[in-house]
Order: C-alpha cells, then structure tokens, then sequence
C-alpha cells in the first residue's frame, strides 16, 4: 500500500533543509536503512535512510529543494504488506471510515507546523492517482472495482492520518514540551507511555537518553560506508553505560541543552575515539630560521589580506609530508577492506570560532603558493568565524592541521578528525637553549623551538611511519629553504 | 550568547506582555530598561482597559444581583448613582495597581524611562527624539488603539472605549457601535446605569465569531437589557453636533447623547522607525514574529496586540515571558494551545482551545458535549439556570480539545478547561477529577461524563 514519507526534524531543532541529493529514483526498490536522501541544513549535511523496505512511488523532491520538517518528500509502496493492510481494513472499517474523516480534519490543522502542507487539493489529487497506478498494476480489474475502490479510499486514509500524526500537536504538557525542547527532542518521534498517546517528561528524558535526537533514527556508524564520510551528523555509537548519578544530592548543578556545534563535536569526538586506533607521536622542529622567514614576508603578505602565521608553513610542509608519505591522506574503509589513498591535498585547519571549534578545508594545498594560502585561508577562517562558512568549506579534507599554540602548550593529544587518517597538533613556539652538535664537540645555542605533536590511526600506519613522516615535517619547518624547493 | 551581549534588553511599551518581558528578564539576571509614555506601567489594560470595565462591571453585577433577589422575596431600591465617587472608587482601584507594578519594576531594578522610543537604525533607539541607545535585544510591545470608524474621529461624545471608562457623564442615549465585547461590555453598564443604549453590529450576530450556541443565551440578556439591538447594520455616518451625536443608521438619522466606537483595535506601528531597523510587518500591519517573539530583525522580538495573534492581554503576558527567556538563551517558545477569551457581559461567555465553528471551517469531526446548567443544583441557587457548559472532544480518543461556557463565573470556569488541554487531558480524566459539590464547575465533570454517556445529573 502506497505510503508517505515526511521529513523529520534532521537533527538540531531545525525546521528546514536542503536536499543536496536523491539516492533514489521513481520505481526503485530499496531496503530498509538505504540512504533515500542526502540533505544540508545550515551547518552539517545528513542522510536520510530508509525506515522501510519497499518501491519508491513517486519522488517529490529533487536536489536544490528547499524542504520543512513534515513535508512529504517521496511516497512508497511498502513490501510485503498487502495482505496484512487488507486485512486490517476489513476488519475495521468502521474505524476506517472514521479515519477518512479525520484526514480532512487533519489536514488544515497546522497548529504546530504551519504554511509547509501541499493544499488539501493537490494531496487529494496526488494520492488518488497513486492509488489508480497501483491498482492497474495489481491487475484488479472488473468485478473487483468496487473492493479495489473501496480499499483506495482507506488507504489513502491511512496514508494522510500517518503524515498527520507527525504534523498533529502530541499530547504533552507544557512543562513537558519544554523540556522537549530543552533537550532537542522531536515530540512526534518520541514514544508516549501515557493514556491515549499522551508523552511524559519521562519519555521524553527516555527519547534524549537514547540517541539524543529521538528513537526513530537508528542507525549504526560502522555500517556506514566511508564514501559517506562527509557527513557530520550521524549517531553516537554508543555502549550500555550505567546511568549518571543523582548530582544534586551532591550540590546544586545546572543544566545546559547540548546543542548545535557542541552537539556535533560530540558525536564526532566520541565517534572518532570509538573507530580510530590513536597513537599520539611528539616532536619538536627548530623554526628559528622560518620564525625570521615569516617575520621579513609577514607585512607583505599583510598587504595582500593574508595574514602568514606559523600554521600556513606547516599546511606547506605537511602537504609535502603527504605527498611522500601517502598513506597519512587516507581513509580506511572497513567494510571494504581497503586504504583509500586519497590523490587530493585538502587540509582541515581547526578554527576556535563563537560558536565551537569548526574545521574549515582548504583545497589543493599542494597547488599553492604560501602568499595564496595565507589569503586563502585569513578570508576562510573569518567566514568560518561570522558563521558563514559553507558545507564545501566545512567538508571534503583530507588531513587536519590544530594550533593552539598561540594560547600555550608543550604536547597534546590532538583527536583524529574521522575518517581522515592523522591530524597535527601545533604548540606553542618557545626559546630554548639547546646544545648543538655531538658528544665531544657541541656548543649551546638559543633556538626557536616548535612542540609537534601528530595523533594517527594505527590501525592504517605503524608508529615508524608516523615517526619519519612527523621527523619530514620537523626538517622542512627548520630550514625554509627546503619548504621552498621541495613544496 | 555572553552574559554581556545579552545584558541591554530595552522594552518598548510598559503594558502586560511589556512589563511581563521585562520583569521577566530580569528575574533571569538581564539589566532592563522599559520605555513608555504613560504615567505608569500597566498599559492599555491596567489604566484604561481591562481593570477600570471589570470594576465597573462588577458594580453592574451587583445591581443586577439585587434586582434579581425580589424574585426571592428580597427588595431593593432602585440604586442612587453618585458618578463622582464611583469615578474616584475606580480610578484609586487603577492607582493601585499600577502603583504596585511600579514597586514591582523598583524592586527589580527595571530603568523605567518615561517617553516614547524609536528604532534610527537595526541596534539604535532614540529616545523622544534625542537620546540614543545602543540595545543588544528590544522587546516590541507597544500594543495596540481603537479603531476609529472610517473617516470618524473620535472626540468628546464619539468615544472609544477608554473615554467610555473615565465615566464623563451617564449619558440618557449611547449608541454602541460594535457587537463585539468591549461594546457589549461597556453597553450593558451604561444601561444597568440608567443609559439608553442602542447596539449596532455589522454582522448578523453579536460577538462575531464566537460560536453560536453561546452567545444565544448573551443576545437574549442584551436584548432585555438595551433598547435596541441593530444586527446587519452599518452606521453610515456620525457626526458630533450641539452636545449630541447624529448617527445615520438604516436610513434615518438617529440623535444620541454619546456614541461608544468599538470595532475592533489597530496596532501601534506607527513612528517606531520599524524599516530603519529591519523588521518586517504583516498584510495586517502587525509585526511578524516566529514562535520565539523574533521579529525579522533578530535582535529584536515582539508581542502581544502589535504582534497580532489573539490580542489579549493574558496571550501578551505568556508571549512576554517567553521573549525574555528566549533573550535569556531559555529553549523556550510560544506554542500555547488553549489560549482562554472571556467576556464578562451578564452572562458571561468564555472558552478555550477549539471552537465549533473553527472545527467546522477545518472539517474537523468533534464530539461536542453540552451540559445544560438547568441540571446544576448550584445554577439553580444561583439564579444562572439558563447557562451550559460544551466540551469539543476528538472523537477518537475522547482527548479534550476546546471548550466554551456562557453563564456566570465562566471567566473562573474556562481555567480548568485550558489547564486539561495544555496537560493531553482526556474526557475520562475530567469525569474521574472530582468537582466540588455544589459548584458550577461540576458542570465540566459532567459534560466530560457525557463523553462515555455517564453523567450523573442528565439522562442519556
């Protein structure tokens, strides 16, 4: 029987979002969890998988559609479900009928999600023609016309009344909503333990607890594919922990919803901890000589909008790292089981901006000029920083660079930025002296010296790889002529 | 949002949903200022709405009450009018309040600046024209004004509805011109006070819009009351001549001592420099806000009669507090489903959530529970027999959806009834709550009863 499909809340609390892909096409079968759709909120790309198993009917949306929460995006024939359907419906129809009547009720109550519904008119229309397609299909034809006629209008009953149950107001008190909302949670996705559908503080806290976006959604991260890496938002995989305890018979406490960007270097953070073999490896590279490098070329370079920091060096010198050390610009796909060896040079550079830490990319790093990227990347980290960064400006690297080191710092263990394979971490530059040369013949000598510190997945490199890889760095930070000759 | 960023919050406008916003965000620790023009807080509602005609109704109420208790055997005068002290009882009742709202805002350190505020560009305001304020979040709540009769201006004997309530005289003939409450409010004291008073409404029915089963038994009271009634009737000029009024109504020029104009309010969006600071407004000309009160300038958020919706001053109120916890970084939104309207006409009509003619224009199929207050002992006692209680019901699931109530105390009443649909109440946990006996608020018990075809006092 002919179903719909909405959009639900994509995550976040939004209320809109774009589809930036169709997986699918008119007449296709699909399994349950395929990926129907790919759609772009402001910040994060999500896909949308499939809750059932069935053929899409007829496709609604296309890419560059902008859709709301509740919106119908594709109808589907679930499979396997003729009979059953059938016989619910001759079992009740007096039921159905009431629910025929209640379609139409539903369908101007847009309390809670208004000025997003096709007219009453257009979906009328929509599903009866779907209706009509499905029956030739089905070959019912002459004496069974009138049955078939008969079951077209319960189901199309049945196909608004699910569509409405999303859009109708879920009983739940006011305090409830708002602890809803508090904690991010799509009433309608959540599960009501109350009289009559009713949803308690309880299932909501329940919903939260669970996935942090509501039941519904369930998917599993390590069965995703790494072609989809991009994606940022997905679910936490997450193990039975024991419930947190009671903390206010300790003291008072406070409690703050876990939101946008917090909410998202979350799921990444634990993701990337849950999938990734780390290995942290520590360096150090004298940049005394690039120090005066960079501070001879700094206000030409101003001149031109960029502003040439110790990092714009390092994206230079990693990149080069890279290119000889390939297997640091992959990612690992389990499923598969193979490296993919990635032949694009596109760095990640942690911004500390208002809202989180944001990582946006800059491509082709191995194509530019130090002058070009620091322009480059001075005009995207402020984008990233006003909140205007794009989803192409947040997606598609292939190695992470992180400086704190203008606020301190002797070593770190930087976290890899999954799927990626390795990400540096920059300290801060400090004086030091240090004694050059060997056991007998060696003087003291005042350097500038740089703390490095690269986390890599083990499971992809080994620790003498990662040492050569990190010493490769040290060498062309330490003597800018040879960032010059060779990056 | 820094504790910093968000400590300027201005409140243009000191009415209920302004001061609700402004004391609201500051019990959240936000350092407030509430610009207004009048002598105090309270607004529209508190000095020249709301308060003032409840204190005179209540008066309307007691003379009523005494006339009605020689049918008990019971037997007053006729009242003896003293307008001066009743004036002076009313506006001390005003002074009052409005003097406690102040203490209010005092004790909250609100800044309170008397004058009238407009926005020079998205995060300025000018101040009566020469102080300018830097603001990180405004609050727009400057309500609303009668709406004058096209090419009529108000005046001394064309009043609106604030001129109504200082009380200039009692009139011996006042031409009410609008069915809607605040005419039949204001036209039921002035007869109770001794006025002729003629109703003229445009429509076919009084309280346009409200549900017809309630107003029935309100069009019956005003009928006995007035002199008359004038539905489907547009008063087609009125003019304001030799200390009278001269109406044409149906063709004929009628004379009036006074005329009372009340059809209807328009927002205050004037000279507020709404462009300067990007904030858009509707086809109506109300400013256009998302759940969260912000207008189209994000800095900036609205409520109550400016910003549309129900134009109440309990809806401002909610809408207040939610823009000043919206400020405060609060999830919080306006997503009410039971917004309460009461008329305190004798009878009273009140209801709340879904109305049956909404329901009908939505095609919803409701059960509708009428329980008669013939059937309520504490009706009876109360010589308010004629009165009844409906329940809007989804008929699937018996969840209580609307509510409506004419009679007396509807305004306490319609309380219940908005708390159950805010809570997903259904009709059985209505029926199993117990009511006090006797009360009329056993008449909700029962109609929800009705729902399983169980009440106790009819029979089904």
């Amino acid at each position: 029987m002919t179903k719909e499909f909405v959009l639900q809340d994509p995550g976040e609390g939004l209320h809109e979002a774009e589809i930036s892909e169709v997986h699918v096409g008119e007449g296709d079968t699909v399994e349950e969890d395929d990926v129907l759709l790919t759609v772009e909120t402001d910040k994060v790309s999500v896909e949308i998988p499939a809750p059932f198993s069935g053929t899409i009917e007829d496709l609604r949306v296309g890419e560059g559609d902008q859709v709301r929460v509740g919106e119908v995006l594709l109808t589907y024939d679930e499979a396997g479900d003729d009979g059953a359907a059938q016989k619910t419906e001759e079992s009740d129809e007096k039921t159905a009928g009431a629910e025929s009547e209640q379609e139409s009720d539903q369908e101007t109550d847009q309390a809670e999600t208004p000025d997003e519904e096709p007219t009453e008119l257009e979906r009328g229309e929509s599903s009866a023609e779907e209706e009509d397609d499905e029956s030739s299909r089905r070959g019912d034809a002459g004496a069974e016309t009138e049955a078939t006629t008969k079951r077209t209008e319960k189901e199309t009953a049945e196909t608004t009344r699910d569509a409405h149950d999303r859009r109708r107001p879920v009983p739940a008190s006011p305090a409830t909503r708002r602890i809803a909302r508090e904690l991010d949670v799509d009433l309608h996705a959540v599960e009501a333990s109350g009289p009559e559908g009713r949803v308690t503080a309880d299932d909501v806290r329940a919903a939260a607890g669970e996935d942090g976006e509501g039941r519904e959604r369930a998917a599993e991260p390590t069965r995703e594919p790494a072609a989809s890496a991009d994606r940022a938002d997905f679910e936490l995989p997450r193990l039975d922990t024991p419930g947190l305890p009671d903390f206010d018979r300790f003291g008072p406490t406070e409690r703050m919803p876990l939101r946008g960007v917090r909410r998202v270097t979350a799921k990444r953070m634990a993701l990337a901890t849950s999938q990734v073999a780390a290995v942290t490896h520590h360096d150090v590279a004298d940049v005394t000589d690039l120090e005066r490098l960079r501070r001879r070329w700094r206000d030409d370079v101003e001149e031109m909008g960029g502003k040439l920091t110790p990092t714009i060096f390092a994206m230079k010198a990693v990149v080069t790292a890279l290119q000889e050390f390939p297997r640091f610009n992959a990612s690992l796909d389990v499923e598969a089981e193979e490296i993919v060896l990635k032949q694009h040079y596109h760095l990640g550079i942690a911004v500390d901006t208002g809202r989180g830490l944001l990582v946006p990319v800059i491509r082709d790093v191995d194509r530019k000029s130090l002058r070009d990227l620091a322009v480059e990347f001075t005009e995207l980290a402020e984008r990233t920083r006003n909140g205007d960064a794009t989803r192409d400006d947040l997606t598609g690297g292939t190695f992470t660079i992180t400086n704190p080191g203008a606020i301190g710092g002797t070593g770190f263990t930087p976290i890899v930025n999954w799927p990626e394979v390795a990400i540096l971490g920059m300290g801060q530059a400090r004086l030091e002296t240090v004694v050059e040369g060997d056991l007998d013949d060696h003087e003291s000598a005042t350097r500038l010296r740089l703390p490095l510190s690269l986390t890599f997945d083990h499971r992809v490199v080994d620790g003498a790889e990662a040492a050569r890889f990190v010493r490769r760095v040290v060498d062309l930070l330490r003597d800018p002529e040879s960032l010059m000759l060779d990056a | 949002m820094s504790d910093d960023e968000a400590g300027r919050v201005i409140v243009i406008g000191g009415g209920p949903g302004g001061y609700a916003a402004a004391f609201r965000a500051a019990d959240r620790g936000l350092s407030v200022t509430v610009v207004d023009e009048g002598d105090g807080l309270g607004g529209v509602c508190v000095d020249r709405g709301c308060i003032p005609s409840k204190a005179l109704l209540t008066i309307m109420e007691t003379i009523l009450r005494a006339r009605e208790a020689s049918e008990a055997g019971v037997h007053f005068d006729d009242p003896s009018i003293d307008l001066d002290a009743l004036r002076t009882w009313k506006d001390e009742i005003v002074d009052r309040l409005v003097g406690g709202l102040d203490s209010l805002a005092e004790r909250r350190d609100i800044e309170h600046v008397h004058g009238r505020a407009r926005f020079v560009d998205t995060d300025t305001v000018e101040i009566d024209g020469d102080e300018r304020r830097s603001f990180d979040h405004v609050v727009l709540a400057t309500g609303s004004r009668p709406r004058p009769l096209p090419g009529v201006e108000f005046g001394e004997r064309i009043m609106d509805s604030a001129r109504a309530l200082a009380l200039p005289d009692l009139p011996g003939s006042l031409l009410v011109v609008g069915g809607g409450y605040v005419g039949l409010e204001l036209g039921q004291v002035y007869a109770t006070l001794g006025s002729e008073v003629t109703v003229v409404e445009m429509t076919d029915s009084l309280l346009p819009g409200t549900d017809e089963d309630l107003v029935g038994p309100l069009s019956d009271a005003v009928a006995a009351m007035v002199h008359d009634v004038r539905l489907g009737t547009r008063v087609e000029e009125l003019t304001e001549a030799d200390g009278a009024v001269e109406a044409r109504i149906d063709d004929e020029t009628l004379t009036f001592d006074r005329a009372l104009v009340a059809i209807g309010r328009v927002p205050n969006v004037e000279d507020l420099g709404l462009d300067a600071a990007g904030i858009e407004t509707r086809d109506d000309g109300t400013v256009d806000v998302d759940e969260h009160r912000r207008t189209s300038n994000p800095r900036v958020l609205a409520l109550g009669d400016v910003a549309g919706g129900a134009w109440l001053a309990h809806e401002a109120m909610r809408e207040g507090e939610v823009a000043a916890d919206v400020i405060a970084g609060e999830a919080d939104a306006f997503d009410a489903r039971a917004i309460p309207a009461v008329v305190y006409t004798d009878p009273q009509v009140a209801w709340c959530g879904l109305t049956e003619a909404e329901a009908e224009r939505q095609e919803r199929e409701v059960k509708v529970e009428r329980f008669p207050w013939s059937a309520s002992g504490r009706a009876h006692t109360l010589g308010a027999s004629a009165g009844f209680t409906k329940l809007l019901f989804d008929p699937d699931d018996g969840r209580l959806l609307g509510a409506g109530i004419v009679g007396r105390q509807a305004e306490a009443l319609v309380a219940e009834a908005v708390v159950a649909i805010e809570m997903g109440a259904v009709a059985r946990d209505l029926e199993m709550s117990i009511h006090p006996h006797p009360t009329l608020s056993e008449t909700i018990g029962e109609a929800a009863a009705s729902f399983h075809g169980v009440a106790t006092h009819v029979a089904h």
